[in-house]
């Protein structure tokens, strides 16, 4: 095995670039080294003006989501060695506007996640001293998996159709949303409903299923659509055959 | 309260998607020609329905009909619309499982329960229609 | 380029205290406009990296008393009672709140919160979800901010300094990353839920992020810093990469070898082997014990000499996969990853890695700092409830107890004082000249950030880790004076203004540097050995002369001056500390 290995890196300054273009490093090759680690060698000892995020560096705060050699990755969990000899091309998240470098802007990730109430609705409180709600084992599993989601982002990145249409709420949000919707304790599913069975929500998945394969934390967002989907047509069935029925 | 100073916003550059994205990867044209398949279905479906007018026309009309259909042309497209039509089938049994996300005694069920009897039914409704009409 | 803004109350950190003070404050009272800002989106904080647990009372053989006994002997008695008995108190109420906020804590069978056992503490008392803890406390409590239509987040802030004025603290200098523009943002009071300095050493469990940027605004604007030599190490880090493998693999029956395959921890007065874990022995003892055996079997040359330096082994085999699986899938996903290792078949090899800071800005019992107007809660805060040493699963439930406490007394504060003047931005304008002249438009210099930070790292790891002496710690004042120097002449690459990461990493280095040398001053003058501070020169607890909090407050050009301030016993003398009974 070489000891090097080539980064090809998107650059983009703002202030005086009109567009990204890549700029070539040489970097150590080290079987224990990760895509991030080559990054912090090259700003540490080459270019400080490298700019990227990156914070735990072990796959949990969702910072570090970059595209390598075209796919949505964790740079933090990538190794340099499934790329050797390389090179390897790092370049900001595909879908997001690029503020600079590698860095993007998510702010619109976070408007749509706040839009999709992901908070426990009750219609009414339980007090504190009357201990914790209940919830069985089972209960728990039916959606702990959309639980797991670190906002990374690298859904956003895989879906086609966030990338065509800036209105679609994403994966993220959407699975989000089901995790509210399916945990036992939650009363707002319906409140959810009227916000996100709209072509900018759920109907605007077509079931490309690129989100589910790229998640590093098999959250699988599609699914959590499609039963979305499911859900909502049932709902909207049994409006349409018991319209008096209270929500 | 905000002071005045001159503006220094930054401009985010903002890629544009290329109109061949779906040929970037192969997910993404698989994903294409599962939604194209559907015209092939569609278009099984008319041919079934000129199929049975032709039934109601008569053993002549059957007849020309039958004709039409030997065209070197007809032939191709059939062929090429069984193709997508098997690819429609197959992609919608593989994906109906991860909709319906069944739960049995507090464990979910692997897609290939749910996804096998799909093709199961559809193997024994096949063998049964091509013993009917391939025998007589 | 110059921007105001003003709040009531302004959270500097987005991490599990902060987020739990700003919904305090607006629960205290709507009407209160509250800002977080942060370095960054507040769901990347590094709560969200913590693993095992969070710890409160609520098995019905167990009691507050018991959970309090169990953390003040876990901090060698240093912890001030009455703050630890209002925290045993409060925080079953404070992780049942957060259970009514969605968060999803693993259940028993019959749906009730489950609980497991954890180091250091005599009964199972510590919640948990999976071993994800920290990441669901996190999320919930970031999406349930999001109902609050009176928090403002300020995302990907950089906080520079504290405006202080009057005697009181009026807001703060923030850089936004996103344009490099600088902005005061006024308010009547601030509460610092920063976290911790990992990053000052060399291995450590902490993100990037974790440069003690909360203790340095507070030192800087003349608030105390208590008890900074106190730095826990975790027993079981990964070796090269410093990832966190939880305490809760021991709860759950792991066991830690030697290179014999031996149980090294009966021979360190932690008890006897037992087939199944004894709460408080051998593998659940406290934190600092468990690292200090692991020094000691290193100098007797019985640890395994790895790629990356010594380490034992981490054993889970004989848990069987369906444990790992279940109450363990994040470690075993570690493991795999990073160490190409499955924990189901393989040891897990491990060393100690610094972990958290007990010290911290000094608070009282309620988060208020001795400056009127700043507040502190979370690891960034010393009050202190975990004395010379914490218990592993107390700091999760401290983010909520604590910051919730110095969010209403922020409120109560904020209500009763005027707002911050318009003077103050003469000091903001201050602020952005010195940035742009110290790093932006500087030219020349000849120093690397990176090779600053290394040494700093290198020589905190070598004089002031798990072992320290005199002559160690006097190293390492001299080579941090040295840095501090050279600090001066450091060269940035990047003069732009447009999310500039160099530049906030030589501001991240500048604070580290002078928490560095609080922290160093302080073991300097701790002539004893307590808790995770051991002075091989005074290797016995000094009851007589320091049964106290170290105090230090920042001087110009001289050696910060040093106080001694006295703990708060109520209910619990000072007795010795013993394990493995």
């Amino acid at each position: 095995m070489a000891d090097r290995i080539t980064l090809e890196v998107a650059r983009y300054h703002p202030e005086r670039d009109e567009k990204p273009g890549i700029q070539t490093f040489e970097v150590p090759l080290k079987k224990e080294w990760v895509i991030l680690d080559a990054l912090n060698y090259v700003k540490d000892k080459v270019d400080g003006s490298l700019s990227f995020r990156w914070s735990c560096r072990m796959g949990i705060c969702g910072s570090c989501g970059m595209m390598v050699n075209g796919e949505p990755k964790l740079t933090c969990a990538t190794f340099l060695t499934e790329y050797a000899p390389g090179p390897i091309r790092v370049e900001p998240l595909k879908n997001f506007p690029v503020i600079r470098d590698l860095v993007v802007d998510i702010t619109d990730f976070l408007v749509k996640l706040s839009k999709a109430k992901p908070w426990l609705i009750r219609n009414e409180e339980k007090p504190l001293a009357d201990g914790e709600y209940l919830q069985t084992p089972e209960q728990l599993d039916s959606y702990k998996q959309f639980s797991m989601c670190i906002n990374c982002l690298l859904c956003y990145a895989a879906c086609p159709i966030y990338g065509l249409d800036p209105q679609f709420g994403g994966p993220a949000a959407l699975a989000l949303a089901q995790r509210y919707n399916m945990d036992s304790r939650d009363q707002g599913a319906s409140e959810r409903m009227d916000i996100l069975s709209h072509d900018d929500g759920i109907w605007g998945c077509t079931f490309v299923g690129e989100c589910t394969e790229v998640c590093p934390k098999h959250v699988d967002p599609a699914g959590a659509i499609q039963q979305y989907k499911l859900t909502a047509t049932q709902a909207w069935i049994k409006q349409m055959l018991m319209p008096w029925g209270g929500k | 309260m905000m002071t005045h100073h001159a503006p220094h916003t930054p401009q985010a550059y903002h890629p544009r998607m290329s109109t061949y994205w779906w040929l970037e990867r192969w997910p993404y044209l698989r994903f294409i020609l599962r939604e194209i398949s559907s015209v092939f279905v569609a278009w099984f479906a008319c041919l079934t329905m000129m199929q049975a007018w032709a039934l109601i026309g008569g053993p002549a009309e059957y007849q020309r009909f039958q004709l039409w259909l030997e065209h070197p042309l007809l032939i191709s497209l059939n062929a090429v619309s069984l193709f997508f039509v098997l690819f429609h089938a197959i992609t919608w049994f593989n994906l109906a499982p991860k909709a319906m996300a069944i739960r049995l005694r507090g464990k979910r069920v692997p897609d290939l329960l749910i996804a096998g009897p799909n093709y199961a039914v559809w193997l024994v409704v096949s063998l049964a229609l091509a013993w009917i009409f391939l025998r007589g | 380029m110059l921007d105001v803004s003003s709040h009531d109350v302004l959270l500097v950190g987005g991490g599990g205290a902060g987020l739990r003070a700003a919904i305090a404050v607006s629960e205290t009272d709507p009407g209160l406009s509250v800002a977080v800002v942060s370095k960054v989106y507040p769901m990347r904080s590094h709560t969200v990296s913590a693993e095992g647990g969070a710890a409160a009372v609520i098995g019905k053989d167990d009691s507050l008393d018991e959970h309090a006994y169990d953390t003040i002997s876990g901090g060698d008695w240093l912890c001030d009672q009455d703050a630890v008995e209002a925290f045993v108190k409060e925080a079953p109420e404070e992780l049942l709140r957060l259970e009514h906020w969605g968060c999803p804590w693993s259940r028993e069978t019959d749906g009730h919160i489950a609980v497991r056992p954890f180091g250091g503490m005599k009964k199972m008392r510590t919640w948990f979800a999976a071993d994800k803890t920290g990441f669901h406390m996190l999320h919930t409590l970031f999406q349930t901010s999001l109902k609050y239509n009176a928090i403002t987040r300020y995302d990907e802030y950089f906080v520079t300094r504290l405006l202080v004025d009057d005697g009181r603290v009026q807001g703060v200098v923030a850089v936004e990353l996103l344009t490099g523009k600088i902005q005061a943002i006024l308010a009547k009071s601030v509460i610092l839920c920063t976290g911790g300095c990992g990053r000052i050493f060399r291995f450590t469990t902490n993100a990037s992020i974790k440069s003690g940027d909360g203790m340095g605004l507070a030192y800087r604007a003349g608030a105390p810093l208590k008890d900074m030599e106190f730095v826990q190490y975790h027993p079981t880090g990964l070796p090269f990469t410093g990832i966190l493998i939880t305490e809760a693999a021991r709860a759950e029956g792991g066991l830690l070898l030697n290179k014999d395959g031996y149980r090294y921890l009966q021979d360190y007065n932690l008890g006897t082997p037992q087939p199944k874990p004894v709460l408080r022995t051998m593998e659940l003892g406290p934190r600092d014990r468990l690292s200090q055996a692991f020094v000691q079997e290193q100098e007797k040359g019985r640890t395994i000499d790895g790629p990356y330096g010594p380490v034992v082994h981490l054993d889970l085999r004989h848990l069987g996969a369906k444990l790992i699986n279940t109450k363990l899938p994040f470690v075993r996903e570690l493991c795999l990853k990073y160490e190409g290792i499955d924990p189901i078949t393989e040891m897990i090899p491990v060393r100690p890695v610094v972990h958290y800071m007990m010290g911290g800005v000094d608070t009282d019992i309620n988060g208020a700092t001795p400056l009127p107007g700043l507040y502190a809660a979370g690891e960034t805060a010393c009050v202190s409830i975990n004395g010379a040493n914490r218990l592993g699963s107390n700091s999760l439930p401290e983010l909520l107890v604590f910051g919730a406490r110095a969010g209403r007394m922020a409120a109560a504060f904020a209500r009763e004082t005027k707002a911050p003047g318009r003077h103050l931005l003469a000091q903001a304008v201050d602020e952005e000249t010195r940035l742009l002249e110290q790093f932006l438009h500087k030219s020349g210099g000849r120093e690397r950030i990176a090779t600053l930070r290394e040494e700093m790292q290198k020589t905190m790891e070598e004089g002031a880790g798990i072992y320290r002496s005199g002559p160690s710690l006097q190293r390492s004042a001299e080579k941090l004076r040295e840095l501090q120097e050279r600090f001066g002449n450091i060269k940035l690459d990047d003069p732009s203004h447009s999310f500039n990461t160099e530049l906030i990493t030589a501001l991240e280095l500048s604070f580290m540097l002078e928490v560095a040398e609080s922290m160093v001053q302080a073991a300097l003058h701790r002539t004893e050995s307590r808790g995770a501070h051991q002075r091989t020169d005074f290797p016995e607890r000094d009851d007589e002369k320091f049964l106290a909090h170290s105090v230090l407050r920042r001087q110009a050009d001289a050696p910060p001056r040093l106080e001694y301030a006295p703990v708060t016993i109520t209910r619990w003398p000072p007795a010795e500390r013993v394990y493995g009974k």
